[in-house]
C-alpha cells in the first residue's frame, strides 16, 4: 500500500491550462537572429571562444564553462557569428549583460563530434560528464547546473531519483507536453540519470490534474520495474524540490541541506528529456519546450524553440498578441520574472512567455495587514509571512529570520492569497538581499579587523624583537669592551 | 517601481473580507428591528454614519487616503456595536460608543490592522463600566408589526429625548436575572427555568442586545463565514467546547449553584462573540496553534465572570484579556517550520 503524505499550506491557483494543451508541441523554424546569452545558468557566464566572423555549426560549442556553477552554451543551429555584445536580460532590472549573436545561414548543419559514444556502455561518470559538456542545466527554472548535481550524488548515498513532472504553475504545460508526447525520451533520460547517481528507483511526480501525461507515462513505464508514476495532488508550489520530496518520500529535507542529504535527487522532466537528447542523440542544450499562454496571446500554445530565438519573433510565428498585455512574463505567473521589453531571447530557463491582462494579474494597491493569517495558512513552509514582512519594513533583518526569512522558498504563496494585496516577495527578496549585504558587510568589517589586529600584533612582535636585538647587541659590545679592557689590562 | 512576482491573485480583499462579515450579519440585525422596532433602526443608522464620519475625520487628520474609508472595516466596526448596545439606547450610547471605538480603539494604535485591543469590545466594555444605568436597560420584545410596538415618530423619540423608558417595556436578561436570583438564594435550576427557554435563545425572541439573541441565527452567520474561509473555525470551536465543557463540569457538581451548558451557550453575547468577535484577526493570534489557545482562553475568562464574577456577561472582558494575550501567544507558538523539529531545531542528516 502507497503511503500518502500530506503537503502543508499551500494554495489551490487557477489553472489556467487548458487554452495551451489542444495543440501538439509545434517546432519552430530558425528565427533571422540568434541572441545567446552567456548567462542562463545559476553560476558564473560562460566564457566565449568564438570570434567575430567565425562560422559555427549546429551543436558546436561556444561559451566554455568558466568555475563555479557555470554551464557551457551551444550554437542552436550553424551560421555566422556576428558578435559579443551586450542585450538587455530577460529580467525586471533591465540590466544588460553579454550573448553571443549568431545569424543563421539556414543550413542547419550538425557539428559532430570526434568520438561517438555508445550510451548502454557509459560509466557514471563519463555521463556526468556528457551532460556537463551538454550544457543541461535545471530547466524546471532554477537553471542549476545538471552535472553539478550528478558529481554531487554519486559521492553521496542517493537511493530514489525523484522526476519533477508535477508543473504547479498555472498556465505552464510544457512538462505537461512533453510527458504526452515524449515520455519513453523521459524515462530515457532519467535511466542514465538513475545510473549516474548509482541510486535505486526512480519515481515521478506528476499532479492529478494532468491525467494524459500520467497514462503516458505510465504506458513506457510499464517495461521499467524501477520506476513508479506517482499521482500527486493538484497544490501550488508542489513542483517545489522541497515540498515534492515531502509528499513523495514523507521526509523533509533539513534546513540548509540538500536534498541528497536524506537520499533522494530531483530532476525535472524536461532536464531528464535533454540528457536523453545529449547522449543519444548527440544534442546538446540547444532547444526547449515554452508555453505560450495568457489572454493577450492570440493562439496559446506550446513550442519548441531554440535557446537564443527572440520573443517578438517567437510571438509573431504564433499569431502574435489580440490585446495590449498588461504584463508580459518569462515563467509562470507565482515565481516568473517581467519581461521588460520582446527583444529578449529565450533562455534554456525559460519555461513560458506569458502576456496577461489586467483582468489576469488582478493587482491592486496595498492596504494595512489586518493580521487575518491567510499567509500563515498558505504557506508551505510553516513560516509566518505576516511577521517576516513587519521586521523586514523596519529594516530588522535578523528578527525576520527569526520568524523564517532564511527558510523562505519565495514561491509567493502568502502574496498569492493576502486580501490586502501586500508584495511580501518583493519585501522578502529585498530583505534577503539585504541580509547577505549585512552578513558580507559584517564578514568583510571583521577581516579588516582581524588583519588590522594582525598588523598590530605583528608590529609589537617586531618593535619587541628589535628591541631584544638592541639589548643583545648592547650586551655583546658591553662584554666586548669588558673583554677588550681586560686584555687590555693584561 | 519594481514589481516582484506572483503575478496572480485569489481576488480577495480587505473590502470582500469585511463586506462579508457584515453579509453574515444580516439576518440577526434585521431579526433584530424586527424585534426591537424603530429605535433599534435608528440605533443602527446612527451606530454606522458615526464610525464612518470618525474613520473619515481620523483619516484625513492622519494624512491618510480618504478612500481608505470605504474599506468596510469601520462600518464594520460600527456594525458591530450597534449588535451590542440595548436595543432602545439612547442616541449618545452609538454616537460616543462608536467614536470611541474609532478613534481611540482603532486610529490611536496607527489604523487598521495596528490596534492591539478589538475596538467594539473596548467600546462595550468601556459604556459598560461608565453607563451601568443605559447600557443594562433590556426592551421587552415587542415585534415591529405589533400595534403596541413604537411607530417611527415614537421611535426618534425613544431615541433622542432620552426620556426613561418605563419598567412595562423593559425586563432583565436570562444573564442578568440568574445572576440577581444568585445573590438573593434563589438556586440556578429555578430561576433558568423562570426566564431561560431553549427555543426562544435559539430563534432569538428573549431580551438582550440589539443583533444578539438569536443563537441560531448567528450560528448561521459563523458557518457562512466559515464556508467563505473568511473565519476558521478554530476559535469558535475552542471557545464553545471550553464554557460548554466548564459549564457542564460545575453543573454535574452542583446543579443549584451553576446553570448548565445550554443556558450558557445559547445566552447573551456568547454565540455572536464566538463567530464574530473572537475572530477578529486583527486582534486574535495568527496561526492554528495560538487561534485554538485563544479560543479556549475566552471561553475559560467568560465562564469565571459570569459564575465568579460580578458582572452577568463577560464576552467583552474576556475578549479584552486575551486580545492583551495575543502578542504573546503569537510569540510562543509558532507553526513547525519544514526541516526543523517541533523544538525548532534543525533536523539531523541521517547518516547511513
Amino acid at each position: 500500500m502507497l503511503m500518502k503524505f500530506k503537503v502543508r499550506g499551500g494554495v489551490h491557483a487557477d489553472e489556467r491550462k487548458e487554452q495551451s494543451t489542444d495543440k501538439p508541441i509545434r517546432v519552430l523554424g530558425i528565427p533571422p537572429l540568434l541572441s545567446i546569452p552567456l548567462s542562463q545558468h545559476a553560476g558564473l557566464p560562460a566564457k566565449p571562444i568564438v570570434a567575430e566572423g567565425q562560422h559555427v555549426l549546429k551543436g558546436e560549442l561556444i561559451g566554455a564553462t568558466a568555475g563555479d556553477r557555470s554551464a557551457s552554451i551551444h550554437a542552436p543551429t550553424s551560421g555566422t557569428v556576428l558578435g559579443i555584445g551586450r542585450i538587455q536580460a530577460p529580467h525586471p532590472s533591465l540590466l544588460s549583460y553579454d550573448a553571443i549573436h549568431i545569424e543563421p545561414d539556414g543550413l542547419d548543419s550538425i557539428y559532430l563530434p570526434e568520438t561517438p559514444v555508445d550510451p548502454q556502455q557509459l560509466s557514471a561518470a563519463a555521463i556526468a560528464d556528457l551532460v556537463d559538456s551538454a550544457g543541461i542545466v535545471g530547466l524546471g527554472g532554477a537553471t542549476y547546473p545538471a552535472a553539478l548535481k550528478l558529481k554531487a550524488g554519486s559521492r553521496q548515498n542517493v537511493h530514489t531519483l525523484i522526476l519533477n513532472g508535477s508543473e504547479c504553475e498555472p498556465y505552464l504545460t510544457c512538462d505537461d507536453m512533453l510527458m504526452r508526447e515524449r515520455a519513453a525520451e523521459i524515462i530515457s533520460g532519467a535511466q542514465l540519470i538513475l545510473k549516474a547517481i548509482n541510486a535505486k528507483q526512480i519515481i515521478v511526480g506528476i499532479e492529478d490534474n494532468k491525467p494524459q501525461a500520467i497514462k503516458a507515462m505510465r504506458e513506457v513505464a510499464q517495461t521499467d520495474s524501477n520506476v513508479e508514476i506517482r499521482v500527486i495532488p493538484t497544490r501550488y508550489p508542489m513542483g517545489s524540490a522541497k515540498q515534492l520530496i515531502k509528499v513523495i518520500t514523507g521526509s523533509e529535507v533539513p534546513t540548509g541541506g540538500r536534498s541528497s542529504d536524506i537520499g533522494v535527487l530531483v530532476h525535472n522532466v524536461a532536464t531528464s528529456f535533454a540528457v536523453h537528447q545529449a547522449i543519444y542523440q548527440n544534442r546538446p542544450l540547444i532547444s526547449r519546450v515554452v508555453t505560450l499562454s495568457g489572454q493577450a496571446l492570440a493562439t496559446p500554445q506550446n513550442v519548441e524553440v531554440l535557446i537564443g530565438t527572440p520573443v517578438q519573433w517567437l510571438l509573431e510565428q504564433c499569431d502574435g498578441l489580440v490585446a495590449t498585455p498588461a504584463r508580459m512574463l518569462m515563467g509562470g505567473p507565482m515565481m516568473g520574472q517581467i519581461l521588460p521589453n520582446t527583444g529578449v531571447p529565450i533562455t534554456k530557463g525559460a519555461s513560458a512567455i506569458l502576456a496577461l491582462t489586467n483582468e489576469e494579474i488582478n493587482s491592486a494597491a496595498a492596504s494595512p495587514c489586518i493580521r487575518c493569517g491567510s499567509c500563515v495558512q498558505a504557506c508551505p513552509m510553516g513560516l509566518l509571512p505576516l511577521e517576516m514582512a513587519r521586521h523586514s519594513r523596519a529594516d530588522d533583518y535578523d528578527g525576520a529570520n527569526e520568524f523564517g526569512l532564511k527558510d523562505c522558498i519565495l514561491c509567493g504563496s502568502c502574496a498569492y492569497v493576502c486580501p490586502s494585496h501586500i508584495p511580501l516577495v518583493h519585501y522578502f527578496q529585498f530583505a534577503k538581499g539585504k541580509h547577505r549585504e549585512n552578513q558580507i558587510q559584517s564578514s568583510k568589517g571583521e577581516y579588516t579587523k582581524s588583519l588590522s589586529e594582525a598588523r598590530l600584533a605583528r608590529q609589537e612582535k617586531e618593535a619587541a624583537a628589535k628591541a631584544a636585538a638592541k639589548a643583545e647587541k648592547a650586551a655583546k659590545a658591553a662584554a666586548r669592551k669588558k673583554a677588550n679592557s681586560q686584555v687590555e689590562k693584561v | 517601481m519594481m514589481i516582484s512576482s506572483p503575478h496572480a491573485h485569489d481576488r480577495s480583499s480587505v473590502e470582500r473580507t469585511m463586506y462579508l462579515v457584515c453579509f453574515a450579519l444580516l439576518p440577526a440585525t434585521l431579526l433584530g428591528f424586527y424585534l426591537f422596532g424603530w429605535p433599534a433602526i435608528n440605533l443602527w443608522v446612527l451606530c454606522i454614519a458615526s464610525a464612518l464620519a470618525s474613520e473619515l475625520l481620523c483619516l484625513s487628520l492622519a494624512g491618510k487616503r480618504m478612500s481608505f474609508a470605504l474599506d468596510g472595516s469601520a462600518i464594520l466596526t460600527g456594525w458591530i456595536i450597534a449588535m451590542t448596545l440595548p436595543p432602545w439606547g439612547p442616541w449618545w450610547l452609538a454616537v460616543t460608543g462608536t467614536l470611541f471605538a474609532i478613534v481611540i480603539g482603532k486610529h490611536l494604535y496607527g489604523g487598521l490592522g495596528q490596534n492591539l485591543f478589538n475596538p467594539a469590545m473596548l467600546t462595550r466594555v468601556g459604556l459598560l463600566i461608565s453607563f451601568p444605568l443605559e447600557m443594562t436597560t433590556w426592551a421587552s420584545v415587542n415585534p415591529i408589526t405589533e400595534a403596541s410596538a413604537p411607530g417611527f415618530l415614537q421611535g426618534l423619540e425613544i431615541t433622542f429625548l432620552v426620556t426613561p423608558l418605563s419598567d412595562g417595556l423593559t425586563g432583565a436578561t436570562a444573564l442578568g436575572h440568574v445572576k440577581t436570583a444568585l445573590t438573593a438564594a434563589i438556586p440556578s435550576t429555578v430561576s433558568v427555568a423562570e426566564i431561560f427557554n431553549v427555543n426562544d435563545a435559539l430563534t432569538g425572541f428573549t431580551r438582550g442586545s440589539l443583533g444578539e439573541t438569536s443563537a441560531l441565527l448567528m450560528l448561521a452567520g459563523g458557518i457562512f463565514l466559515i464556508w467563505k474561509r473568511i473565519i476558521h473555525w478554530y476559535i469558535p470551536v475552542a471557545l464553545i467546547v471550553t464554557v460548554a465543557a466548564m459549564a457542564t463540569l460545575f453543573n454535574s457538581i452542583d446543579a443549584e449553584r451553576y446553570a448548565p451548558a445550554v443556558y450558557h451557550l445559547l445566552s447573551g453575547a456568547l454565540m455572536f462573540g464566538a463567530f464574530f468577535i473572537a475572530t477578529d484577526p486583527v486582534t486574535s493570534p495568527s496561526n492554528v496553534k495560538g487561534q485554538l489557545i485563544y479560543g479556549m482562553g475566552i471561553g475559560l475568562v467568560t465562564f469565571i465572570i459570569r459564575t465568579w464574577g460580578s458582572f452577568p456577561e463577560a464576552i467583552g472582558f474576556a475578549v479584552l484579556f486575551m486580545n492583551a494575550m495575543t502578542p504573546i501567544i503569537d510569540r510562543y507558538f509558532r507553526p513547525r517550520i519544514y526541516g526543523y523539529n517541533y523544538k525548532g531545531a534543525p533536523l539531523k542528516v541521517a547518516k547511513e
